[in-house]
């Protein structure tokens, strides 16, 4: 549904993307998973048609970015990662106009979205602009959807939303994939990579890897201990010292520890770590996360 | 004695309670997590503690400072860094510097003294004279931090200061948190990773205005039978929902 060859984008002497090449297949949720700056959003607007790429080649549904770009619009829906509706207008108004814009009325295509829109309609009156940001992000969804596309693309919709409303915005996400759409999404949160079919992880212009979630955190090839001790601070700093190969950092209460020796046991880090003065260790194998790969593949 | 002291810090829009009778109290060289749902009164209880909001009614004291009736004494003697602003991109990393440094009434030969510390401390001597907008954001994020101690406070607040960055320079903003900690400079966070909840010594949870939780990690989740804070966050910013979960 989605095929990108070799993509290449510079702003002057910044490379911005370096030989990007992946497809999507229909009725997928293709996750691009990378930091602010990882070059996700000017990737988006090569997509979207807002931007020529340097070099390479994208299609979208079989129509070229560059070639077919006016009719390419109209089978893609394009939630940008800055809030760009019409704060002025009121709710209704922005889906009237962006209804108009396609073609299309709302009343014909409300099916499409009525599972959304259902929960702004107590605020259709009310300006966009005048909206909570939960809210803000339903109508824009609402607006990229309104045309009916084949294909969704949404750039940072987790941005600055909190936990909750993120796992309910995936969860609006799925239901769309489930009725047939195809999804592009981009995040720097890396726990959403769990909810996509398929993911790439973006660095600094580059895919380090592209595979289904659980193929990406399969192939991690080191063993992961998970270990506490009361002084988080210095345990960090101590398992930095355990080998010289072996990656140490915080993750949420524990602190992983991914070495390359197989034969490290548990019982050596333990011993280790009490040999430190470390109080209350607790160490345990444990399964990597996408996080883990991601910052596996950043240090190699 | 504490260094922010809230007694039922209460901001009001017209009727519209955005924060109701909050009140806490955080320690010299505390990391404080204050954590919310979006709307929950997290932004306009911060805009009040750093002195750019006047309370409706209760008091915070920061900094030896009532923040409602002196402002701008507690301006002066906090940090303040957010992932939306912080520093000017058409500047160069020494230009902002020498910026922050005199806003904050440091003389010459300070900043220049700081400026040279902190370049070194952040490995960012080599780019000193670049702009601010073509470093990369983990940089831009660590240096916004170091501005925001330039003056020595004894509070910085931090408004999402990770927001976007990648994993392992998150981790490494974390270390310069722990460090300042460790320095007796006490810092309130708000941050939208649970992972990071965790790195606090203590966590409050703000619902509707109020403070829903408030205690450590290991307690919170005690309190709520829960393993994660990612699933204390849930039970209590959807407390109609038993079980919220896709997987």
């Amino acid at each position: 549904m989605i095929q990108v060859q070799n993509i290449h984008h510079a702003f002057g002497d910044n490379q911005a993307l370096s030989d990007i090449t992946f497809d999507v297949q229909p009725g997928e949720i293709f996750g691009l998973i990378g930091p602010d700056g990882a070059g996700k959003t000017t990737l988006f607007r090569i997509l979207a048609t807002l931007l020529l790429p340097g070099s390479g080649s994208a299609s979208l549904g079989g129509l070229d970015v560059v070639r077919d770009y006016k009719i390419l619009r109209t089978r893609i829906g394009y939630m940008p990662g800055r809030f760009s509706l019409y704060q002025d207008l009121t709710v209704s108004e922005n889906l009237e106009f962006f209804a108009a814009v396609f073609g299309v009325t709302v009343e014909e295509n409300l099916h499409l979205i009525n599972d959304i829109y259902v929960q702004l309609e107590p605020f259709k009156k009310r300006r966009a602009g005048a909206l909570s940001g939960g809210m803000k992000q339903k109508l824009a969804l609402c607006c990229a959807l309104i045309h009916k596309p084949q294909i969704l693309m949404l750039d940072e919709p987790g941005t600055g939303v909190d936990p909750v409303s993120r796992r309910e915005f995936w969860d609006m996400l799925r239901r769309l994939r489930d009725s047939g759409l195809t999804i592009l999404v981009s995040t720097s949160y890396m726990d959403e990579a769990a909810w996509c079919n398929r993911v790439a992880l973006v660095q600094q212009g580059r895919i380090m890897a592209i595979d289904t979630p659980e193929a990406l955190t399969g192939s991690f090839s080191k063993k992961l201990f998970a270990v506490r001790a009361v002084d988080k601070y210095r345990l960090i700093a101590d398992l930095r010292r355990l080998e010289t190969d072996a990656n140490a950092y915080a993750f949420g209460e524990f602190a992983h520890y991914a070495t390359p020796s197989a034969n490290l046991q548990i019982a050596d880090v333990e011993l280790f770590l009490q040999k430190n003065g470390h109080d209350g260790v607790e160490v345990v194998e444990t399964e990597p996360t996408v996080e883990d790969c991601f910052i596996d593949l950043m240090v190699s | 004695m504490n260094i922010i002291e809230t007694i039922n810090l209460t901001k009001k829009f017209g009727d519209f309670r955005a924060v109701d009778a909050i009140s806490f109290g955080v320690g010299k060289g505390e990391i404080f997590g204050f954590l919310g749902a979006n709307g929950a009164g997290k932004t306009t209880a911060l805009k009040m503690l750093i002195g750019l909001l006047k309370p409706t009614s209760g008091a915070a004291v920061v900094a030896g400072y009532d923040v409602g009736k002196n402002p701008n004494q507690v301006k002066r003697r906090i940090g303040y860094m957010s992932q939306k602003f912080s520093l000017y991109e058409d500047l160069t990393i020494t230009e902002n510097v020498r910026l922050f440094g005199g806003i904050y009434g440091l003389s010459m030969g300070d900043i220049r003294e700081k400026t040279a510390k902190l370049l070194d401390r952040l490995e960012l001597a080599p780019y000193a004279k670049r702009l601010v907008s073509e470093i990369p954001l983990g940089w831009r994020q660590k240096l916004a931090f170091s501005v925001a101690m330039l003056h020595d406070p004894g509070v910085v607040f931090l408004d999402e200061p990770t927001s976007g960055v990648d994993p392992l320079t998150r981790r490494q903003f974390w270390d310069m948190i722990y460090e300042a900690a460790h320095e007796g400079v006490t810092l309130m966070v708000t941050t939208h990773y649970m992972d990071e909840a965790e790195y606090c010594d203590r966590v409050s949870i703000m619902v509707d205005g109020r403070i829903e939780a408030m205690d450590t990690p290991g307690a919170l989740k005690k309190k709520f039978r829960a393993t994660t804070m990612d699933a204390v966050f849930t039970r209590l910013a959807r407390p109609d929902q038993k079980v919220n979960h896709m997987d």
